[in-house]
């Protein structure tokens, strides 16, 4: 606990995860009340369109929050005041995925509340589990994101090299891996973030077409995604334990 | 006590700390010196668990610094006072490492008071000149009222003022039972601060004694003389066996002290304008002794003329 209070004040204490937290509910719900102001029906998917934004935004604000520490040295202070560091590092993995757990509950549901209020006599109802996953889960899947993101971040320790692989492999690379001859479609169908978009989306349904290629149950692909973030952690901690601080 | 033992640590090829041994006391202030490069640094690293010895440990009374439970409660380190994030304030800084180690929050208060930077706690550190950085670097080595403190070239960068502080600080703290080390590259630095010497150059370990055996050992005992009667004074010296220097209407004399000097000059009725032992030698004389283990040598010693010259093709 008292490590988790430690990164807690660490966090809270500089800016930037602010701005990162502001401009995540600005995206998320902004796109919300644009869809809401322009679509002729809104569902509970579209009203969840600026979700992927939001998720890159915090992926890099949970990047920022480990490269800022190697970038300005405080990660020896930490080591130094905390020597076993896959402790120190697992907190701070745990507080950031808890911030961008709480960002994505008030990104899901802000979204709906917002498309709500403008379509009121829209089809928004969350009325089965795979519409209320589709607003609640976005929370969930953040949160890992964001594990991903500090585990990457503890490997790359640099905050351009870290945020920009972190962007590109989720806004471009899974989806290129799709071009592979013959078995590009086979891996992308197990790639992490279109994996995660399986939980959200459900296998479609909703009246809305499933976005996901992904084979499995939205369970299983949350304990998936789930599955890679701890990976992630673990061989960053191993890595930064065999590492000169 | 700080002890190490057969410490190794390689970069690929290049061997930072040679297999080095020592050990530092409590209630004393120990210098830890060598020119640039010569491993201090890495050794304190070392020291604190941020680096991993190649081969051999440095143990803080006995033990690993990753076994310590609360480590700043024991050592407190300023190694460099860069290390904190720019947009923090001051007392945040020292409010999450005070946090990690289970330390009283109204001992961030007590540290900023005792450093001087209650006045701008909550300004962020970023905007900081290097001389309050420093001065927050202190505050959070002394956070958990530690036994040991270690000091990396505290008086980098000072100002006489903060140099003085710092000086005065450490005698403090060894007065009041605790380790002090504090590494430097400056002998005459060294000379007023520290009572205790670990000399390294190259990584490896040149001596371990007193201030006082080192500093006589490495200065010549050089003794600058004037006098209206410098030739008389002179013969009377040499003939005591001591070597004399001509140096414009002044002497350099070597291989006697300066008490020896004023009773022969008493002896032979001669009036003495100056008479003061030579610290520039002192700095030269550790240049000898860790010349060879200079790691980045300058040709412009040597060759001035042609570094100008070829500027001017």
């Amino acid at each position: 606990m008292t490590l988790l209070a430690v990164e807690r004040i660490k966090l809270f204490t500089t800016r930037s995860p602010w701005w990162c937290m502001l401009v995540a509910l600005v995206v998320t719900i902004g796109l919300a009340a644009l869809m809401g102001a322009t679509a002729e029906s809104i569902t509970v998917s579209t009203s969840q369109a600026g979700y992927s934004f939001g998720m890159a935004v915090v992926m890099v604000l949970a990047a920022l929050a480990v490269t800022t520490e190697y970038r300005f040295g405080t990660i020896r202070t930490t080591f130094q005041a905390v020597p076993r560091r896959g402790a120190a590092l697992t907190a701070k993995a745990v507080v950031v995925g808890l911030l961008a757990t709480f960002i994505g509950l008030v990104a899901g549901f802000g979204s709906w509340a917002v498309a709500t209020l403008l379509q009121p006599e829209g089809n928004l109802a969350l009325d089965t589990t795979a519409k209320w996953i589709n607003v609640a889960g976005i929370s969930l899947v953040y949160g890992l994101a964001a594990v991903i993101a500090v585990a990457v971040g503890i490997v790359v320790r640099q905050s351009a090299g870290a945020v920009s692989l972190l962007l590109i492999y989720m806004l471009a690379v899974e989806s290129l891996v799709r071009v592979i001859p013959d078995i590009g479609d086979k891996i992308y169908a197990w790639l992490p973030f279109n994996v995660a978009d399986r939980f959200i989306s459900g296998s479609g349904g909703n009246g809305d077409p499933a976005t996901s290629t992904s084979p499995l149950s939205p369970g299983w692909a949350l304990a998936y995604f789930a599955g890679i973030a701890v990976v992630a952690m673990v061989l960053a901690v191993a890595v930064a334990k065999k590492r000169d601080a | 006590m700080i002890e190490a033992v057969s410490l190794t640590k390689r970069y690929g090829n290049t061997v930072a700390v040679d297999n080095l041994s020592f050990s530092v006391k409590p209630g004393k202030v120990t210098g830890f010196l060598g020119p640039n490069g010569a491993g201090k640094s890495t050794t304190m690293r070392m020291a604190l668990g941020l680096d991993n010895p190649t081969s051999g440990q440095i143990r803080i009374d006995g033990k690993i610094y990753q076994d310590l439970k609360y480590p700043l409660r024991k050592v407190g380190a300023l190694v460099d006072p860069r290390w904190v994030h720019p947009n923090r304030s001051a007392r945040a800084h020292l409010a999450w490492m005070a946090r990690s180690n289970r330390i009283q929050a109204k001992r961030i208060d007590e540290v900023l008071d005792a450093v001087g930077l209650t006045a701008v706690a909550g300004k962020r550190v970023g905007g900081f000149s290097l001389g309050m950085s420093q001065r927050l670097g202190i505050a959070s080595a002394l956070l958990g009222d530690p036994e040991i403190l270690m000091f990396d070239e505290p008086v980098n960068g000072l100002d006489p003022e903060g140099i003085l502080w710092i000086r005065n600080l450490m005698h403090r703290l060894a007065d009041e039972g605790r380790t002090v080390f504090v590494s430097s590259h400056l002998l005459s630095e060294m000379a007023l601060t520290a009572s205790e010497l670990v000399v390294i150059g190259r990584g490896k370990l040149i001596s371990q004694s007193t201030t006082d055996e080192f500093v006589a050992r490495a200065s010549d005992d050089a003794v600058r003389v004037r006098s209206p009667h410098l030739q008389r004074l002179r013969g009377a010296l040499t003939d005591a066996g001591a070597t004399v220097h001509e140096v414009d209407d002044a002497i350099i004399v070597s291989g006697m002290d300066s008490a020896n000097i004023g009773e022969t000059a008493a002896a032979h009725n001669v009036v003495l304008h100056e008479l003061s032992p030579q610290q520039g030698s002192l700095e030269q004389a550790f240049m000898q002794i860790t010349g060879d283990s200079v790691q980045y040598h300058s040709d412009l010693d040597e060759a001035p003329g042609q570094v100008l010259a070829s500027g001017t093709n």
